[in-house]
């Protein structure tokens, strides 16, 4: 790429069309979604059920591959990547924050932040530091060996937080990440989020339904019936 | 990569460590039940082995008949004479002692108490041929051999029937119409290859039996001891030419008597125990891999558990490749971790058994190495197919699963 052409943007949608099944019982989810996302971005999806905001999410974490269109993660087509690409497209850029926590049972807040490094194949000392300190910028000093059953809500959405920051990957997607708390607790996960984008420049692609937990976003986008309906830029909160 | 894959197996059994150990269960026991039978097996073979060594290394037997075994059937072929072991005696450089033999159950009685044993009719070379030794008194005087003296040698348990805890020298023992008196104690055997017990026995000289209790002048055994063991096949060879001969069997006939070294004892009566060892094994292996059954049972309905987990290490950046090693390595620890622990239970049970059994406990190596790998093998097959299962799970489907 030549100096003179712009950087392309960190993710980039075009015309992405996602149906299931086939035949008479085909659904059609996604009806041609264009995106476009800024590296350091912070920006939330919202939508009714069905609006097609988690099949979005689908694509944009590579777990899933759209139908038609182009989806470009730092100007490489997803699209035509094979699973195990993919895979190693999450591994190294994205981490995910979903509702229902998705800790390993019977398994320490430290081995589950450990797991991702495990996977990159990194040292058991680097490992061990880097698990502390990504527990350590969610709060959660001192709590290392305990296991998810030994923790609240608020404190496994801290760990899964811990896990998916601990690779420093360019794009976090949470899923609902307070769909599970209560109101105070969901205040201190978004803060949380919110100081990851700032401090640490990670990307934070979010869906929720809660307009209170949106606020906080740089950018909210509106789905319904498949397509991007409204794309509002705001000062977000700090 | 690989111990990273191994660490997450270690990780998860640790995590479920009873049904961990519910799972190997089956393989334990496979494992356990060959190493035991196989070991307990080759012990058998080897006490029968001793026990045929201690009738003598260098022993031939001469038996009227061709069938091997006990109670030889020698239906239409004649006994021996006394001038045949004397023949054999004269005739053969190697052969250092020769006893003609008669023996017969019958009931002794010693005062009050009867006891029906084996009595032998031979001469002292018996004791020679058969590595007897005397406990007390003594053998056979030239006197007693040649006049058939009522004079008896008896076997321990006899003793112990006969005579309780008091010595058996000097005292009478009555067979039929006459009495003999002990004149020697002979040291315990123990069993034989053949199961009875060598001590329960009573040896007179030969004439005495022959007069006193066949009427005849046959002889049903001729036991010959060979002067250096390495010319036992030799003087086999040269007994059976001159036993043809003195029987006169034309050239195109088949022998009417059996010669059968020690040798051939031993592999006739170990081959059986080996069948009976591969028999056992084999049984026993197939229980193996009814484990390896459970194993995989088990490592699909873990699977299916897991599938969230899984869902979870996909989505963290897994390769199919990692989750496939993964389940893999956890069944083949698994099945191996049972391996090793049914080495341990092995080695407990083969030597606990092996004392009940009064058989030697020989460790094996090569059984323990087998069945250890083919537990482990166990794993990689039955492994394979529930860790594809998991490594092919869609992401997406994977984390919605409750």
């Amino acid at each position: 790429m030549t100096p003179a052409e712009p950087a392309p943007p960190l993710i980039e949608l075009r015309g992405i069309t996602k149906t299931y099944g086939r035949g008479a019982a085909a659904f059609q989810a996604l009806h041609g979604v264009d995106l476009r996302i800024e590296a350091g971005d912070f920006v939330a999806v919202m939508g009714p059920s069905g609006s097609g905001k988690s099949t979005v999410m689908n694509v944009l974490g590579c777990l899933d591959v759209p139908t038609q269109g182009s989806y470009l993660f730092k100007g490489v087509p997803v699209e035509s990547l094979d699973r195990n690409q993919r895979a190693l497209l999450r591994r190294n850029y994205l981490g995910f924050v979903f509702q229902g926590f998705n800790l390993l049972a019977r398994t320490s807040a430290q081995e589950n932040v450990e797991l991702p490094l495990l996977y990159r194949g990194e040292g058991r000392a680097e490992r061990h530091a880097a698990a502390r300190a990504a527990l350590a910028s969610v709060g959660l000093s001192g709590w290392e060996h305990h296991g998810p059953a030994e923790l609240s809500g608020g404190q496994q959405q801290r760990v899964a937080i811990a896990r998916a920051i601990v690779t420093r990957p360019s794009v976090l997607l949470a899923d609902e990440p307070t769909g599970n708390l209560d109101t105070r607790t969901s205040h201190e996960i978004m803060d949380l989020l919110t100081g990851l984008n700032r401090d640490m420049g990670i990307t934070v692609l979010m869906v929720t339904h809660e307009p209170e937990m949106a606020e906080y976003a740089h950018r909210i986008v509106h789905f319904r019936d498949g397509k991007v309906e409204h794309d509002e830029r705001r000062g977000g909160r700090t | 990569m690989l111990w990273n894959t191994l660490l997450l197996a270690l990780r998860s059994i640790r995590r479920n460590l009873l049904r961990s150990f519910l799972t190997v269960l089956g393989i334990v026991i496979g494992v356990a039940a060959v190493i035991t039978m196989v070991t307990l097996g080759n012990g058998a073979t080897q006490a029968i082995a001793d026990q045929v060594a201690s009738l003598g290394s260098n022993l031939l037997i001469v038996r009227p008949g061709q069938r091997l075994g006990p109670g030889s059937a020698s239906a239409g072929a004649p006994n021996f004479k006394q001038a045949d072991a004397e023949a054999i005696q004269s005739q053969i450089g190697a052969v250092r002692a020769v006893a003609p033999t008669v023996a017969r159950g019958m009931t002794v009685v010693a005062g009050a108490r009867n006891w029906s044993t084996s009595v032998t009719g031979s001469t002292n070379a018996w004791f020679d041929t058969g590595n007897w030794l005397l406990a007390e008194g003594r053998y056979f005087n030239p006197a007693e051999e040649r006049g058939g003296a009522a004079v008896c040698v008896i076997g321990e348990t006899l003793r112990r029937e006969l005579f309780g805890g008091q010595s058996p020298l000097g005292q009478p023992i009555r067979l039929k119409t006459f009495s003999c008196e002990v004149i020697g104690l002979l040291e315990a055997k123990g069993q034989s290859a053949f199961g009875s017990d060598q001590d329960d026995v009573l040896v007179l000289p030969l004439k005495t039996m022959q007069r006193r209790i066949t009427g005849k002048q046959d002889i049903t055994q001729l036991r010959i001891s060979i002067k250096d063991e390495a010319g036992i096949d030799q003087a086999k060879k040269q007994v059976m030419l001159l036993m043809r001969e003195r029987r006169k069997i034309a050239d195109n006939e088949d022998d009417n008597f059996s010669v059968l070294d020690t040798r051939q004892i031993t592999e006739t009566l170990s081959g059986t125990t080996q069948v009976m060892t591969t028999l056992l094994g084999a049984v026993a292996a197939v229980s193996l891999l009814v484990g390896g059954i459970g194993i995989m049972n088990i490592m699909l309905v873990s699977v299916t558990e897991r599938t969230r987990e899984i869902g979870i290490r996909l989505a963290i950046g897994a390769l199919e490749r990692e989750v496939l090693l993964q389940f893999l390595i956890e069944a083949v620890v698994l099945s191996s971790m049972g391996g090793l622990t049914g080495v341990v239970l092995a080695t407990g049970a083969s030597i606990g058994l092996a004392g009940l059994m009064q058989v030697p406990y020989l460790f094996d190596p090569g059984i323990n190495l087998l069945a250890f790998a083919f537990s482990a093998a166990i794993g990689v097959v039955f492994g394979f197919f529930p860790a594809r299962r998991a490594a092919r799970l869609d992401p997406i489907d994977a984390l919605r699963h409750e």
